[in-house]
């Protein structure tokens, strides 16, 4: 094959076919274009306001560097008078986490932003290892995506910040689109496809600047850019490689590089034909849960959602059970109250869906941790709640240690954590 | 010409994995290896699957007989759809580059 020459710059060799438009450019044309893309997602969305303080959500992998690195190149070259900084979340997992966190450190040195990270073990009391100690790899993701998606809030409030940016791309709205289509969970397709969420419960504002870039150019921009990132798969998601929507839009992409790009218009377009009614005023940012895993496991949410679902209902049948070794409550409330109340919400939802019936949630705060939740208790409240029933022992020494009157959840993880080590 | 190719393979946005974490390899190749056919990127994926890679998991790089959709592959740091895909003759010095996007970001 001939040589190909930059469409653009018509001068250097062309080392990129871009995906959307199938346009052949030189490596140089590729960088400056892939950054005045963002920019023009960034503008044309009104995403930032000067002054703004932003908390970029940094794993050290592809997308989320990358987008450190073009939203500090763009913050010098347009001005936009941001403050950036990074913000990790640790999940707590051995050879895994705690190597790509030193990506993060690096980069923070790099880019000179300050890096803020937040562990689950401080926030729930459990690191993701002792999760899988106790539940399993089976169905652990679900838990850490939950967990996640509460801990960037967190953190975000810890630092005083009121915006998250996160590294979603193209491919990960196409995958999201497609699923909530199988699912035929309209609420969540409109949700899923805006590139701003935000929540009347919470004042902390989401948005994903990459939402429109190529999974393929972010790699590929990485690369050119030669920027240190960090690739190595989750050691509990190795499943998630295969996942079944990720395949899909890849094989797609072979065919027709262009259909990642209509799938995500074609999502948004729906969600415009989603009446306000269905979709909610405001999106559920707390719920979202296309958006809450940040790591591979994204790739099964539809799978890890039902096993949630059905962990859950386990919880809920186990708690009518297990009277007499239970957490202590939150003072203010009855013993006796996770059984009916709880369980009656969960099955007029499970109802509601099998029946093609569309529940609007109402947004308002989880009665333990005080999180926005659509439900009385939130998803990782009622995650914790399983995992703490499975430590009998500990639980009953924390009901005759820890009884004079934690007000939180929180606490009384944390209670159990003293007593237990 | 000398009788064989030398050539770098790269292995990285978690591909290493595949290839006990060595992200750079140096192969030399007889440039009769393929029956006497001038020896294509097509023909180096097979020798890679069958020579280099020891893991099992031969599904995380090749799919019903090509490299698998989400997969980059780079040729002199071009893509290689640019340059002929499978097709393309490898050349002595060449840099063959193979990026994962699958992996978690």
């Amino acid at each position: 094959m001939p040589p190909s020459i930059c469409e653009v710059c018509k001068d250097a060799r062309a080392a990129v076919i871009r995906p959307k438009n199938s346009q052949k450019i030189c490596k140089q044309c590729f960088l400056t274009v892939f950054e005045r893309e963002i920019h023009e997602t960034i503008v044309a969305n009104n995403l930032f306001h000067r002054g703004e303080r932003v908390a970029i959500g940094a794993s050290g992998g592809k997308d989320s560097t990358v987008l450190a690195s073009v939203l500090k190149t763009l913050n010098e070259r347009h001005d936009y008078g941001l403050d950036l900084v990074l913000l990790s979340i640790d999940e707590g997992i051995k050879g895994y986490r705690d190597d790509s966190l030193e990506t993060v450190k690096r980069n923070a040195l790099q880019y000179q932003m300050p890096l803020e990270i937040v562990g689950y073990d401080q926030l729930y009391g459990w690191t993701m290892d002792q999760v899988v100690a106790q539940v399993g790899k089976k169905g652990n993701c679900t838990y850490c995506g939950v967990f996640r998606r509460q801990a960037l809030d967190r953190g975000a409030a810890k630092l005083g910040i009121k915006h998250v940016v996160t590294g979603h791309n193209a491919d990960d709205v196409a995958e999201t689109v497609m699923m909530n289509l199988l699912r035929g969970d309209l609420p969540r397709l409109a949700r899923s496809t805006s590139i701003v969420t935000s929540s009347a419960a919470s004042d902390i504002k989401r948005s994903k600047p990459l939402k429109y870039a190529y999974e393929k150019e972010i790699v590929l921009y990485a690369h050119h850019k030669k920027l240190d990132y960090f690739s190595t798969e989750c050691i509990y998601s190795p499943e998630a490689f295969r996942g079944s929507a990720r395949t899909l839009i890849k094989d797609l992409e072979k065919i027709r590089p262009s259909s990642i790009l209509d799938i995500v218009k074609s999502g948004e377009d729906m969600a415009a034909l989603v009446p306000p009614e269905v979709s909610g005023s405001i999106s559920c940012a707390a719920e979202a849960e296309g958006e809450a895993n940040g790591c591979g496991s994204r790739n099964t949410n539809g799978d890890s959602m039902d096993l949630m679902e059905k962990q859950i209902a386990a919880n809920e049948a186990a708690a009518s059970l297990e009277t007499e070794i239970k957490l202590p409550t939150a003072p203010a409330e009855p013993a006796a109250r996770d059984s009916a109340p709880v369980v009656s919400i969960h099955d007029k939802k499970s109802k509601g869906r099998r029946k093609g019936k569309i529940n609007k949630q109402v947004m308002g705060q989880c009665e333990r941790c005080g999180y926005m939740s659509s439900q009385q208790v939130c998803k990782a409240c009622s995650l914790l709640e399983g995992l703490n029933k499975s430590r009998p022992q500990t639980s009953i020494e924390v009901g005759v240690e820890d009884e004079e009157g934690s007000t939180t959840l929180m606490r009384q993880i944390a209670g159990i954590v003293i007593s237990a080590g | 010409m000398t009788d064989t190719l030398t050539i770098t393979v790269e292995f990285t946005g978690g591909l290493e994995m595949l290839f006990d974490n060595i992200n750079k390899h140096e192969l030399t190749l007889s440039r009769t290896a393929d029956n006497g056919n001038p020896l294509t990127v097509g023909y180096l994926v097979k020798y890679i699957c069958e020579q280099l890679m020891k893991d099992s998991r031969k599904e995380l790089f090749v799919l019903d007989g090509a490299v698998r959709p989400g997969i980059l592959v780079l040729i002199n740091d071009s893509d290689w759809e640019l340059e002929g895909e499978d097709k393309y003759e490898l050349q002595n010095r060449d840099n063959i580059l193979f990026v994962s996007t699958l992996h978690g970001g």
